[in-house]
């Protein structure tokens, strides 16, 4: 048994802790009755484990109403824990007051499933925007998803500020940028930024009812689309969460070419992220150089892999692409290129004083809010937590390969950069150690059918942090729910307590510093 | 700043002709492009990018086309802030029900004459979201397009020729 099993055990005895039968090869669920659910979050918080994921499905087509799911991490150990609520009552205890992070699952919850928190401090909707029928719940199986919905009349309630010389500033969807669509409303007395609050949803696509919809197949293509910059990302979540399923196996020389993929697509954004944030305090200079040296990895992925993003490249059971001799010496040659090039930059970075002068103590996140708020990725490494899937809990082939994580205190817009530069170092690393080790043979497997009622998982760090994915088949094995959180669904949180006192001209870099998926969060 | 200058120097100017292109409609891009600019919109063509539900994706190849290898500003292109500056909006897709009305109101504040080019799969039917209680599908759907760039993402080159195909009419 697990420890976290362990902790809920000694908590609330045993005859109330079940396993659920619904284990996957990557994680364990446990079953508690509902009025436990609190409860065990309480428990598990005091044990030290944090909420990494929350949602609620529809289990009627298995008549067993509907489930409401909690997953908790805690060092390498995830624990789903699994509650009931029947039909005629909708709800379960929210555990919103015990972890920040519950604060948007849960009003996503009972927006998309009307399955509804009691005691939830915020009952207003999410994703789903207040001209929506309120009883449109797409994510519940009687919902027909081919219809457009009508609007109704509605109002947002927005957190307000008043006072003497207070003002608001709206910004958005449509932002200044070449950006995705959000909107951010602030309070602020002079240039001061009081509060920021977000409302999001503008993107919202219907991804999660989409995937239902789908075959095993296909929903790796719209996996690789829930957030374009984070193909790779996602579309391997997906495949792995698939594959844990069936127990299946890949191929080594797949688990090492996708992890090359991965590692790709984490240099390729980081080089777009410092080059923007770089150019948000005028230094247009990093962004052109930055730029020049990320679409010259674009071009190389082309001529090797077939797509600049590496879209579909990764499939169940494998990948959809080798790489050759001529290929390999390729990216060898690149990384040796980019690594020269990259230090040159790096050292102009390091020695340009107004650029510092602008990104030290700006926006900051301390460790103690980051902790709270249950961040992960670059974000939680920018403030001192030390989280990263390749090493808490890797998958192949990271539990071959050292990843060293770096880990930055200060909480600012430097530090989350500087995570960013040492991590492109990393990567190039990675990515010599994984072309030393490149394993031959066969690149794609078959896929076992797969059977009804059967639970899948997978946690992978993607360029942004942790992305989840958990998978339930339905009575004749399709997909019934899949669940998929991005990163960003946690960590734009984190922006907005990062912003309070900083000055209204640098949220735009404080934004960059972040880069959270907006496609990612709305699904 | 010597190092800032001797980085500069070394990089050189890494913009590159545009290739020549496979797709027989449009014969010459560069010079053609940079032409039709001139003459039609005093040497200059202001576009807004709006975002109506994409994955991001798109924007990475539009973001691309800024980059100094596509320098997309050399044939007098360049990215405005406010769609009441913009000759051309250049919008993404699939249209979900959640921006739909922020499309339309951008699309009404542009000065006419306006032109509207659709980009990605997703931009001209929807692409694999299709069309859904919260995707409407193409961008046409909601206000006129006036050029389709197929692509998921479409090339910053595929782009260029799109956005030629448009000012040409």
């Amino acid at each position: 048994m697990s420890t976290l099993t362990n902790i809920l055990v000694t908590a609330l005895g045993e005859k109330w802790v079940q396993e659920s039968g619904e284990d996957s090869f990557a994680v364990s669920t446990v079953l508690i009755p509902r009025s436990s659910f609190a409860e065990a979050g309480r428990q598990l918080k005091k044990a030290g484990a944090v909420l990494a994921a929350e949602w609620a499905t529809d289990e009627t087509p298995f008549e067993r109403g509907f489930g409401v799911y909690a997953c908790y991490r805690k060092d390498s150990e995830y624990l789903i824990i699994k509650t009931f609520a029947p039909v005629n009552d909708l709800s379960f205890p929210s555990l919103t007051k015990k972890f920040a992070a519950a604060y948007r699952f849960e009003r996503q919850i009972a927006s998309l499933m009307g399955v509804i928190p009691t005691g939830h401090p915020d009952t207003r909707p999410w994703i789903k925007h207040e001209d929506w029928p309120k009883d449109a719940w797409p994510l519940r199986k009687s919902f027909d998803a081919s219809k457009p919905l009508p609007r109704v009349e509605g109002d947002y309630r927005w957190i307000t500020v008043t006072g003497e010389g207070v003002y608001e500033v709206p910004v958005g969807p449509v932002h200044a940028g070449i950006i995705e669509p959000g909107h951010f409303r602030f309070q602020a007395m002079g240039e001061d930024v009081i509060n920021l609050e977000a409302k999001l949803g503008y993107v919202h696509k219907g991804i999660e009812k989409r995937f239902e919809a789908l075959s095993w197949e296909e929903a790796a293509r719209l996996a690789g689309r829930v957030s374009g910059d984070t193909t790779v990302g996602h579309c391997l979540t997906y495949v792995q969460a698939v594959e844990s399923m069936t127990g299946c196996r890949i191929p080594k020389r797949a688990q090492w070419l996708r992890a090359l993929f991965l590692e790709r697509e984490r240099i390729a954004n980081h080089l777009g992220d410092l080059g923007a944030i770089c150019n948000d305090v005028a230094f247009a200079f990093f962004l052109y150089q930055c730029s020049r040296l990320k679409e010259i990895m674009l071009r190389t992925n082309m001529q090797l892999f077939g797509h600049r993003y590496l879209m579909d490249r990764v499939i169940p059971g494998g990948t959809l692409v080798d790489l050759n001799e001529a290929g390999w010496q390729t990216i060898l040659n690149e990384m040796d290129w980019l690594e020269k090039e990259f230090e040159g930059l790096v050292a102009i970075y390091e020695a340009n004083g107004s650029v510092e002068d602008r990104l030290r103590t700006t926006g900051i996140l301390s460790t103690e809010k980051a902790r709270d708020l249950g961040m992960v990725g670059l974000i939680a490494r920018s403030s001192g937590i030390q989280l990263d899937c390749r090493v808490q809990h890797p998958f192949p082939p990271y539990d071959k390969i050292k990843v060293h994580v770096p880990v930055h205190t200060a909480g600012d817009v430097q530090a989350r950069a500087w995570v960013r530069i040492e991590e492109i170092k990393e990567s190039i690393r990675i990515i010599r150690e994984i072309l030393k080790t490149l394993p031959s043979g066969k690149i794609t497997t078959t896929l076992p059918r797969i059977e009804p009622d059967k639970i899948g998982f997978a946690a992978v760090e993607g360029w942004r942090g942790e992305i989840l994915y958990w998978i339930q088949s339905g009575p004749q094995g399709e997909i019934n729910r899949c669940m998929v959180r991005d990163p960003s669904s946690i960590n734009w949180l984190g922006l907005e307590q990062c912003i309070h006192g900083n000055i209204v001209p640098d949220f735009p870099v404080c934004n960059k510093s972040f880069n959270q998926s907006y496609s990612g969060n709305d699904l | 700043m010597f190092r800032i200058l001797h980085q500069i120097f070394r990089t050189g100017i890494v913009t590159e002709p545009i290739p020549p292109i496979a797709d027989p409609e449009i014969e010459k891009i560069g010079s053609q492009l940079e032409e039709t600019i001139r003459r039609r919109f005093q040497k200059s063509l202001t576009i807004r990018q709006v975002d109506a539900g994409s994955c991001n994706g798109c924007e990475l190849e539009i973001h691309a086309m800024n980059n100094p290898i596509y320098n997309c500003e050399r044939f007098g292109i360049h990215f405005t802030a406010s769609p009441r500056f913009a000759d051309m909006l250049l919008v993404t897709g699939p249209v979900s029900r959640n921006m739909e009305i922020a499309l339309k109101r951008t699309y009404d504040v542009t000065p006419a004459p306006k032109l509207v080019v659709a980009v990605g799969d997703c931009g001209r039917c929807g692409g694999i979201f299709g069309k859904s209680y919260a995707s409407l599908g193409g961008i046409d759907s909601v206000i006129p397009v006036d050029v389709f760039i197929p692509g998921c993402p479409p090339t910053p080159i595929a782009l260029l020729q799109g956005i030629l195909k448009a000012v040409e009419g």
